[in-house]
């Protein structure tokens, strides 16, 4: 089969082994991002969202269906992903330094220490902490872990980057410091990138393209294109376009919660 | 030097120090207050006679005594971690040995003393460590499952994401976050490795140690000996704990808050 897509998820069936027997979460799920997109994903919780992105990183197999990364069918985790979480877990006995080099040590261990350091330097810079590179983890706020938890997503050059509520436990400020950071990192750097949020601001700001998903076992329910181009700003969300695209999402949320039945 | 400084000197050092001559002029003053003979009750000033008297058995047993415990704590180490690194990534196995553990932890020890120098009698270093393992491997076991089985999900995956092998997570990043509950446990295990080295000693006939010693001072009624042997333990047991402490500060220091 020729597959084009970067990211590209085919008929993927999902479910747990529980107490109570088998709790189907993905049903015959499909989705495809272009290689250097960036597609959000939001639905309820609990509707299967992180397990989109363990199937995606290759941490968990699919019971049906096939995921291919740039054509290549996923059967194990591979180095061409990056992932960062809602929790931003730092090796709190390493400088910031080398928690971003860390997977290096795993994905390029002949590369050597110099080029690593050059590279989470690189990076360290665009999200503003090139300063804070000596410093232990436990001397950051939230917002710079996450930040340095980017960095470390993103310092072996992935192909996909995986993103699973990175923000979700941020105050408000600081989040949209993120997007801005995100957007910038998403400018200098190539990847494509699968996000899950909960924010539907954060979805437009950052996304090309929004995908909803029922409840589970989730399905795609309602996909959005977000007609802003390469340099938004957060402005950009409070115009009248962008207020009738949340208005859309919203409803669309409101319908897979189950609380609302005809989507506008 | 700074007024907070003089005073944190003084808190620091001055207390403490005075709060001890207190204590030993007290204790000097009852025993000639009463007029106790040796055979009933030590004063301070008999120490270090009673020390100086008997000063090479005091090294030879004492360095019994420490090798013994320190012996007996590094097998607890490695039992202890291997028991800890099974339970804390199985958890069958957590569930098939937990209550074993905590039902052998609960007998008190000073039982099994006698029962390990019946068993292999004679056999005086062999039961000794041995009694110095049983006595305090529990805590470490416990400490490195449970720092295991802790170890949040996100852990595990930044690296399994990337195709790791347990091996290099367990290194690279399991290993080094149980370090400092490892070393909490270690300071137990470390005053229970001396506990029971000591009540072997004691209660084992014809042993060595300063166990052995201080049952000499008792079967001839020595106070200023048996004291004496009190002190050399303490002496020994903080030595052994702040070997402990400063480990801690090397391996695991970073954990420190400020
Ligand atoms: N390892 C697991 N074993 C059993 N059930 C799980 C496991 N992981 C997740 N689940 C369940 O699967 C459902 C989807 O989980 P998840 O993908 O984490 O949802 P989301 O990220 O959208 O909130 C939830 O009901 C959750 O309880
Ligand atoms: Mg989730």
């Amino acid at each position: 089969m020729q597959v084009k897509a970067q990211i590209h998820l085919e008929g993927v069936s999902h479910s747990y082994l529980t107490a109570d027997g088998r709790l189907p979460v993905l049903k015959d799920f499909s989705l495809s991002v272009q290689k250097g997109g960036f597609t959000a994903v939001v639905g309820p919780s609990g509707c299967g969202k992180s397990t989109l992105t363990r199937l995606i990183a290759g941490l968990i197999r699919p019971d049906k269906g096939e995921i291919y990364l740039a054509g290549e069918k996923v059967t194990s985790p591979r180095p061409t992903v990056g992932m960062a979480f809602q929790n931003p877990v730092m090796l709190e006995w390493r400088s910031v330094l080398k928690n971003v080099t860390l997977p290096l040590e795993i994905v390029a261990p002949r590369k050597p220490w110099q080029k690593r350091k050059e590279r989470a330097r690189e990076l360290l810079r665009m999200v503003s902490l090139v300063d804070f590179e000596d410093k232990r983890p436990s001397e950051l706020s939230g917002g710079m872990r996450q930040r340095v938890s980017l960095c470390r997503a993103l310092v072996h050059n992935p192909e996909v980057l995986v993103l699973d509520e990175p923000f979700g436990a941020l105050d408000a400020f600081t989040r949209e410091e993120l997007w801005q950071v995100m957007r910038s990192l998403r400018k200098e750097e190539a990847f494509t990138c699968v996000l899950i949020t909960h924010d539907l601001r954060e979805s437009v700001f950052l996304s090309d393209e929004v995908v909803v998903l029922s409840d589970r076992p989730a399905e795609i329910q309602h996909v959005a294109k977000v007609p802003f181009g390469e340099n938004r700003k957060l402005s950009d969300l409070y115009t009248g376009e962008s207020t009738e695209l949340l208005a859309g999402l919203r409803n669309q949320i409101e319908v897979a919660q189950g609380n609302a039945k005809e989507p506008q | 030097m700074s007024q907070s400084r003089v005073n944190e000197v003084l808190r620091r050092i001055l207390a403490p120090t005075i709060a001890m001559v207190v204590l030993l002029v007290l204790w000097e003053w009852l025993v000639w207050y009463k007029g106790w003979p040796n055979y009933k009750m030590a004063s301070p000033s008999d120490l270090w006679p009673a020390f100086w008297k008997f000063r090479g058995l005091f090294f030879e047993l004492g360095w019994d005594t420490l090798w013994r415990t320190v012996a007996g704590l590094a097998i607890s180490i490695v039992v202890g971690t291997l028991l800890g690194m099974v339970m804390g990534f199985s958890r069958i196995a957590r569930e098939a040995l937990y209550p074993i553990l905590v039902g052998f932890n609960a007998i008190p020890k000073a039982t099994v003393v006698p029962v390990v120098a019946l068993m292999l009698i004679g056999l005086h270093d062999l039961n000794t460590v041995l009694i110095a393992f049983l006595i305090s491997f529990f805590p470490i076991a416990v400490s490195v499952s449970i720092g295991l089985s802790t170890l949040e999900p996100e852990y595990r995956d930044i690296l399994r994401s990337l195709g790791a092998s347990k091996f290099t997570i367990f290194i690279k990043i399991a290993l080094p976050k149980t370090l400092p509950e490892f070393f909490g446990a270690l300071k137990v295990a470390v005053t229970l490795a001396f506990i029971g080295t000591n009540l072997m000693e004691i209660v084992e006939p014809h042993g060595r140690g300063l166990g052995h010693l201080f049952d000499s001072g008792k079967i001839s009624a020595d106070y200023p000996l048996m004291f004496a042997v009190l002190i050399a333990l303490a002496v020994l047991g903080i030595f052994l704990y702040y070997v402990v402490i400063v480990l801690e500060r090397i391996f695991a220091g970073w954990a420190e808050r400020e």
